[in-house]
């Protein structure tokens, strides 16, 4: 993985190999995962007790909609995917390697979590690194 | 407590009105309702603002119809502005602070998408990127959760524009008094699927004003015949939920808000014989349809084809052609939903008239996330 990418979202982490994660946080008292770093438990008010955890690179799409209008400037159609994330988490991103296509979209399909450079998506993204989501082939037997 | 009555409530139709200015708009429509109820800006001993896009717009609309030095508080709260503004004067005379007060919401819109203003530190620009949050892409997500769990069809959500479009070919203060039949719906640009064009609300000019009265003074001034029971008010902000982070939970927070509403009111949603909910995009209106209990879980799909929710059917819904014709300026919203039902209520809403109404319903939600639903009763 390129470490010279700088991250696109204020949570992607790299480890000491570079490899690229997204950084979620579980409240210690009720199991509350969120999407990035909390100080404080946004679901049962708990004062510090959230810890980091690396959320995990697979899951299942929950829900998406395939995008046709965006804000100027946005290359249209893409699929905005939202996925719960195995081990807790559910994230948002594009899912990229199938037709923007009701057809081809399955409630609940495998989908795993891929790092690319941010310009796939945006023009602004020359330099940045961003979590995208494919199908999961391997895991879609079971 | 006393009860709260509207006495005088009423709204410009809804627009472009590209040589007007906010603040004009909002001393229209505040001047319409004043005259509703034959009262002048010396009688209104507060004034409840609501707008987004502008500060100060409560004194900015005084300094054009009368600079009383009366208390103004300006709301905001994303779609549910108005009705947040509106709530606002209705404690205030909960409180037995005032006996009148006027509550006004307005918006000038640009045509076309809303782009969402940057929040927050992220170093990119999120949309396209990180998937979409823009407003067809959010509800578009709604209705397909909602496909997900119990089957809804894309027809079904179509059939709910079709409805409303009709619906405002009988109001005059409607954006539009356009037919939309559903394969012109259907064939429409996809704007994030399922919602095509004509299922996204249209971003037009507007404001809607009420004015509100304690009992007491109503009854002074001899207003009561006119006037209109506030049975409840609530608002709720979003309670966390599971997904909520990242894909808007437009349900739970509109649950929260009518359940206590129906608690306050005494009532349940079989005492209602019209509503007005948000509805922003057509995938919206079927999941409100549970969220208020106007059916049951898992059968919002069912009620629009049953027609019961059509104007003469069990319970109709937005017979004032809703945010997807009528038109949707943020801030006046709230009020228009209320002036809509209170014009039912009063039995003078003309070739739309739900005949025997009696109790109506207001909903709106403002994303992020606020809901407001009212209950309203025929005096």
């Amino acid at each position: 993985m390129n470490t010279d990418l700088k991250p696109a979202t204020s949570y992607i982490r790299l480890d000491t190999e570079g490899n690229p994660h997204l950084q979620g946080s579980r409240c210690e008292v009720c199991q509350a995962v969120f999407l990035g770093e909390r100080e404080h438990c946004g679901r049962c008010g708990a004062r510090s007790k959230m810890k980091p955890v690396a959320l995990a690179g697979r899951g299942r799409l929950y829900n998406y909609t395939i995008v046709y209008r965006s804000y100027p400037g946005i290359k249209v159609p893409f699929i905005s995917a939202i996925v719960d994330l195995e081990c807790g988490g559910t994230v948002k991103g594009n899912l990229l390697e199938v037709e923007p296509d009701p057809k081809q979209l399955h409630f609940g399909m495998p989908v795993r979590m891929i790092f690319r450079e941010a310009q796939l998506a945006s023009a602004e993204g020359a330099g940045y690194i961003a979590h995208f989501f494919v199908p999961d082939g391997e895991n879609s037997r079971d | 407590m006393t009860d709260v009555y509207i006495v005088g409530i009423d709204m410009i139709r809804f627009g472009r009105y590209p040589e007007r200015t906010v603040v004009q708009l909002a001393a229209d429509a505040a001047l319409l309702a004043l005259d509703d109820c034959g009262l002048g800006i010396h009688d209104v001993q507060a004034l409840y603002s609501g707008n987004i896009g502008e500060t100060m717009t409560g004194q900015r609309t005084l300094q054009l119809i009368g600079q009383t030095g009366i208390p103004v508080v300006n709301c905001t709260n994303a779609c549910a502005t108005g009705a947040t503004a509106f709530r606002e004067g209705w404690i205030a005379i909960k409180a037995g602070l005032f006996d009148t007060v006027l509550c006004i919401g307005v918006e000038k819109m640009a045509p076309g998408m809303i782009v969402k203003k940057k929040v927050g530190n992220e170093p990119l620009p999120a949309e396209g990127l990180i998937g979409s949050e823009t407003m067809p892409a959010v509800f578009s997500a709604v209705g397909l959760e909602h496909a997900r769990k119990y089957g809804t069809t894309l027809e079904q959500f179509a059939q709910v524009s079709v409805k409303n479009h009709h619906h405002s070919t009988f109001n005059p203060k409607s954006m539009y008094q356009k037919e939309t039949p559903l394969e012109e719906v259907l064939s429409a640009e996809m704007i994030a699927y399922p919602n095509t064009k004509l299922m996204c609300s249209v971003n037009v000019d507007g404001a809607a004003a009420a004015v509100l009265m304690s009992e007491r003074r109503a009854r002074e001034l001899g207003l009561m015949g006119r006037a209109v029971r506030v049975r409840a008010s609530a608002l709720a902000s979003d309670a966390w939920s599971p997904r909520n982070q990242v894909m808007q939970d437009v349900n739970t927070v509109s649950r929260q808000a009518a359940q206590a509403a129906y608690e306050m009111a005494g009532l349940g949603p079989e005492d209602l014989q019209l509503v007005e909910l948000h509805d922003c995009f057509a995938t919206a209106e079927i999941v409100h349809y549970e969220n208020l209990g106007l059916c049951a879980e898992g059968e919002g799909g069912h009620l629009i084809d049953s027609g019961d929710t059509a104007l003469g059917g069990r319970i109709p819904v937005n017979v004032s052609g809703g945010l997807l014709s009528k038109g949707h300026p943020l801030g006046a919203t709230g009020i228009a939903n209320l002036y809509e039902v209170a014009t039912h209520l009063r039995g003078t809403a003309g070739a739309r008239q739900v005949e025997g109404a009696r109790i109506g319903l207001t909903h709106v939600v403002g994303l992020g996330s606020a809901c407001a639903v009212h209950i309203l009763e025929k005096n």
